[in-house]
């Protein structure tokens, strides 16, 4: 199986058809394990308990980032190869990512509560993620705003790819701001190395949601394919009517003349 | 200079245009290209203009300017006139022929075979849309492009409008150029018949 | 050359003649900085020490107001496509739009400022620096924002979706454009620093804007 053949959107109907159920078994004992390690860590010695939302907001956050570029890559295969499947691939990862980056901003303000006693801080990890929020938000509205998918595919991957360039930009702004603004007053994490009992948990939660990325977005890929393939049905239809209604009216009028008669 | 297509198929927002169109045209030829409305004219010549990227197929210009592609060595003149109504007559007819570059005609000239000589500093919004048609094709004279690209051309013009429009054709065939022409109507000048989308 | 130069006369002949873009863009800026001691009251100190951030933040929106209709009024009428087959690169020829732009609608906002600075009480030296940072980052807001003008003719649709969709890339010129001029009224910072970053935001939109705005346009055309 080649890359070729994946492009023709039947094959991966049938692909991944066979593959999703593994993949979604195996995100599903991978997560099991990951939470079961990570209810078992020990408690931070400043953090306590609180720490084991760590388990929950890293990964979301890695996956914040990850899902972007997986975004970008597909956008290069609609703008360079025109690759059929990559605007799907980039239309069913929006809303994914935008899923996962709300999840990494909800419990990194959870998290936020008892370290800094509010929700919100403008911590510049916290304020990036928030525009990175923005700007997934910002794709989707414009996936909805077109009726036609390749067009409004062509914009979306001009738009992501630009996203991939200014990202890193906003994000060292963000640090810059943030330094300039609240010296020191913020918890630093990762300052000290992770202790294995952390690591090993926050790693196998880190593959458990990258798995359960992939499982959905293969899944939401199925349903756009799906829906395409009902939209172009539709047109299909509508024009048929368009014609059967024609002729229709025409033999209307030549009944109204027979009852004129 | 020979002008062809090969094996296009055109889609646009998901649904098929046409499909295998195979057309040439060569120097001195103009091709009449007519069909039923929606079966595909106007995107034939954006095709060939390189606006739209054809799903399939090529189109080559054989004898042309290895240099350029096709687009740079035509002139599209579609349903809207390209002017701005801020600009007069003469600051719009040259600009296009500052932008668009290569051979050139005098403008002043070129204005006077559409009959607009009387009304170079007027702004292009005070014109009617007959004047705007006249305008828009003093820029196929102003530069000089093989090939030219005509979407409804004598769409707005009168008779007399109609008639001078001929007569630029014909020089332009003579002069060894090419015209590519949607059209409902009869162009008046000698031309072969490309017709699409089936029986209108 | 002669193709580029003839594109940017063409623009600017056409904002400063209709009355169009340049103006209304500087009236909007007047009126969104004049709006703002209504919103936090007429406290001079106050306003003294915002007063960057409201020139900037008015500076930002004017621009991307202005910048909607930057390729859609060249679609509309068809001009867009005969650019598109043009001799000259789509890529060139959006710069030269941009630029077109800027020295319509950009430059006059800075030369307001200062004009403005006398209302949101700036000492000279203060309004210097904001006139200053907006001379250097201007262009990044007009060649950012031009990626958005060129997606509204793709989507057929402007305003507040492109709105939407530019404002979060500009969050770094803003951030440095009013960390320079906060650097020269409050310190501690030097000027420098922030004012290079921004010099650099602005080389590389130079350089991206428009070859982003050429893709969505190539791409876009229908």
């Amino acid at each position: 199986m080649t890359l070729i053949d994946l492009a023709n959107p039947t094959r991966f109907l049938a692909l991944t058809a066979r593959v999703l159920p593994w993949l979604a078994a195996a995100t599903v004992i991978l997560l099991a394990i990951g939470l079961y390690q990570s209810a078992l860590a020990p408690d931070d010695y400043q953090q306590g308990a609180t720490v084991k939302i760590m388990f929950i907001h890293v990964p979301n956050a890695w996956l914040s980032m990850f899902v972007w570029g997986v975004m970008s890559i597909a956008s290069l295969g609609t703008l360079v190869w025109r690759h059929p499947l990559a605007d799907v691939a980039a239309k069913a990862a929006a809303p994914i990512g935008a899923a996962f980056t709300f999840l990494a901003l909800l419990t990194g303000s959870l998290w936020g509560r008892p370290m800094w006693g509010t929700y919100w801080e403008w911590d510049a990890r916290l304020t990036s993620v928030l525009i990175l929020f923005l700007m997934y938000l910002g794709l989707m509205a414009l996936w909805r705003a077109v009726d036609d998918p390749s067009r409004a595919a062509r914009a979306a991957a001009v738009l992501t790819l630009v996203g991939a360039i200014n990202l890193p930009i906003i994000k060292f702004s963000v640090d810059w701001w943030n330094t300039l603004h609240q010296p020191a007053s913020v918890m630093r994490m990762g300052g000290s190395a992770l202790d294995k009992s952390f690591l090993i948990p926050l790693l196998v939660m880190a593959i458990a949601f990258t798995l359960l990325f992939v499982t959905l977005h293969l899944a939401a890929m199925r349903n756009e394919i799906l829906r395409r393939r009902v939209r172009s049905l539709q047109m299909m239809q509508a024009s048929r009517i368009a014609f059967s209604s024609e002729s229709g009216s025409r033999g209307e009028s030549a009944s109204n003349e027979v009852g004129a008669a | 200079m020979r002008l062809s297509g090969h094996g296009l198929r055109c889609v646009r927002g998901g649904r098929e245009v046409f499909a295998g169109l195979e057309f040439a045209a060569a120097s001195g030829e103009a091709l009449a290209v007519t069909g039923r409305n929606g079966s595909g004219k106007t995107s034939l010549l954006r095709l060939i203009a390189g606006l739209l990227v054809p799903a399939a197929g090529t189109i080559a210009l054989e004898g042309g300017d290895a240099e350029l592609t096709v687009p740079e060595q035509c002139h599209y003149l579609g349903h809207r006139d390209a002017l701005k109504p801020a600009l007069s007559v003469a600051e719009n007819l040259a600009f296009w022929a500052d932008f668009l570059g290569g051979e050139r005609s005098d403008a002043a000239e070129s204005l006077a075979k559409v009959g607009l000589d009387h009304a170079t500093h007027l702004p292009a919004g005070f014109l009617s849309a007959g004047q705007r048609r006249r305008l828009s094709l003093a820029r196929l004279l102003a530069v000089h492009r093989p090939v030219w690209l005509l979407d409804e051309p004598t769409n707005a013009l009168d008779v007399t409008g109609q008639d001078m429009f001929s007569g630029l054709m014909r020089e332009h065939l003579g002069g060894g150029g090419m015209i590519i022409a949607a059209t409902h109507a009869p162009l008046g000048i000698d031309s072969r018949e490309l017709r699409i989308g089936g029986t209108a | 050359m002669t193709a580029l130069s003839a594109l940017i006369r063409r623009d600017i002949r056409i904002a400063l003649r209709v009355g169009g873009g340049a103006l209304i863009g500087v009236l909007f800026f007047l009126t969104v900085v004049v709006l703002m001691p209504f919103a936090v009251g007429p406290d001079l100190a106050l306003l003294s020490r915002l007063g960057p951030a409201i020139l900037w933040l008015g500076a930002l929106l004017a621009s991307l107001l202005t910048l909607d209709r930057l390729f859609m009024a060249d679609h509309e009428d068809g001009s867009l496509d005969l650019i598109t087959m043009s001799r000259t690169p789509l890529e060139l020829a959006c710069a030269a739009k941009a630029l077109a732009h800027w020295l319509a609608a950009g430059l006059p906002l800075i030369v307001a400022t200062p004009v403005l600075g006398l209302l949101l009480n700036l000492d000279m030296v203060a309004t210097g620096a904001v006139a200053l940072t907006l001379l250097a980052g201007t262009p990044a807001l007009t060649f950012t924002g031009m990626i958005g003008a060129a997606l509204a003719v793709t989507l057929h649709r402007g305003g507040l979706l492109m709105a939407v969709l530019v404002l979060p890339l500009s969050i770094p010129v803003l951030i440095f454009g009013v960390a320079a001029s906060q650097a020269v009224i409050v310190g501690p910072m030097t000027f420098g620093a922030p004012f290079s970053i921004l010099c650099a935001l602005s080389l590389v939109s130079l350089v991206v804007g428009p070859f982003a705005a050429a893709a969505s346009l190539r791409h876009g055309l229908d």
